[in-house]
């Protein structure tokens, strides 16, 4: 299998196609006969990285690579960057606002089962540069 | 039970049963999950769940379809924005209603499974 190379943007602040990557690459993952453990945790991370550039980030991008042992997903941003990436790993820890709250986010559990889910996660942030946040999950280990 | 069986027996109101969602009123239930937060329900939501929540934006459809739950249940008839009905048509994402509170779903639902076995 030749390496499958896949890229979405993802505007800011817009809940109407907040997902539709992470939607994409579940389905195309299926479809692969990639096993359903595997696009489960796939799912989750990518998800969540998506939503953090919707909601932390001013938006940005999704490339995905996937070839026959692994996909690699990065996420990145343009966005305010993290200041403090050890704090903002801690599950509970959310700076996102009450209009964001009542949606149902901003529980502080995002970054920290992207790291749950995925076999590395490797993320790149500089205050008034951006995110990225570059996850890889093996297909079999 | 399939999410269709399931409605008609404990009388919950299926919301949206146009085309690719009809298909799939015939999945089968296996399990119920209630949580209202979206990060929580995405790790914890299992295939076959019915996925219990008082949010009815667009990203509890993002999820449902993510977590390929058997349906979402909407408790004590909170109203349901009428772009995720549309969003849900999409994506085949089942919706149900019930005046019943998220506790009280769950009890019957475990009930229901129970006799079943
Ligand atoms: N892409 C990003 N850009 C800027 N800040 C981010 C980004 N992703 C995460 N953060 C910061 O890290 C915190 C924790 O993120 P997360 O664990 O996903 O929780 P939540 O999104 O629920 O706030 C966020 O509240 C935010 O302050
Ligand atoms: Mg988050």
């Amino acid at each position: 299998m030749s390496t499958i190379v896949r890229d979405y943007s993802i505007p800011a602040n817009d809940f109407t196609i907040a997902g539709e990557a992470s939607s994409s690459v579940r389905k195309l993952l299926s479809q692969l006969g990639v096993s359903p453990d595997v696009v489960k945790r796939t799912s989750i991370a990518m998800y969540e990285a998506e939503i953090n550039a919707v909601i932390h980030g001013n938006g940005g991008k999704a490339h995905v690579e996937i070839d026959e042992s692994k996909i690699y997903i990065c996420i990145s941003d343009e966005g305010p960057g993290i200041a403090d990436l050890d704090l903002a790993m801690q599950e509970g820890y959310s700076t996102a606002p009450d209009s964001i709250r009542e949606m149902g986010f901003g529980a502080g559990m995002g970054l920290s089962n992207i790291k749950k889910n995925s076999d590395i996660l490797y993320i790149e942030t500089e205050i008034n540069k951006g995110t990225k946040v570059n996850i890889t999950v093996f297909f079999s280990k | 039970m399939t999410v269709k069986e399931m409605a008609h027996k404990l009388g919950y109101k299926i919301i949206n049963n146009t085309d690719p969602v009809a298909e799939k009123l015939d999945a089968k239930v296996t399990g119920v999950y209630a949580c209202d937060l979206l990060s929580h329900a995405m790790a914890k939501v299992n295939e076959g769940d019915v996925w219990i929540t008082v949010h009815t934006n667009l990203n509890v459809i993002a999820v449902a379809s993510l977590t390929n739950c058997a349906c979402v249940m909407i408790p004590e008839n909170i109203d349901i924005e009428s772009q995720s009905i549309e969003r849900a048509n999409d994506k085949g994402v089942v919706l149900l209603s019930s005046s019943k509170s998220a506790a009280h779903i769950c009890l019957e639902i475990l009930s229901a499974l129970k006799d079943m076995k």
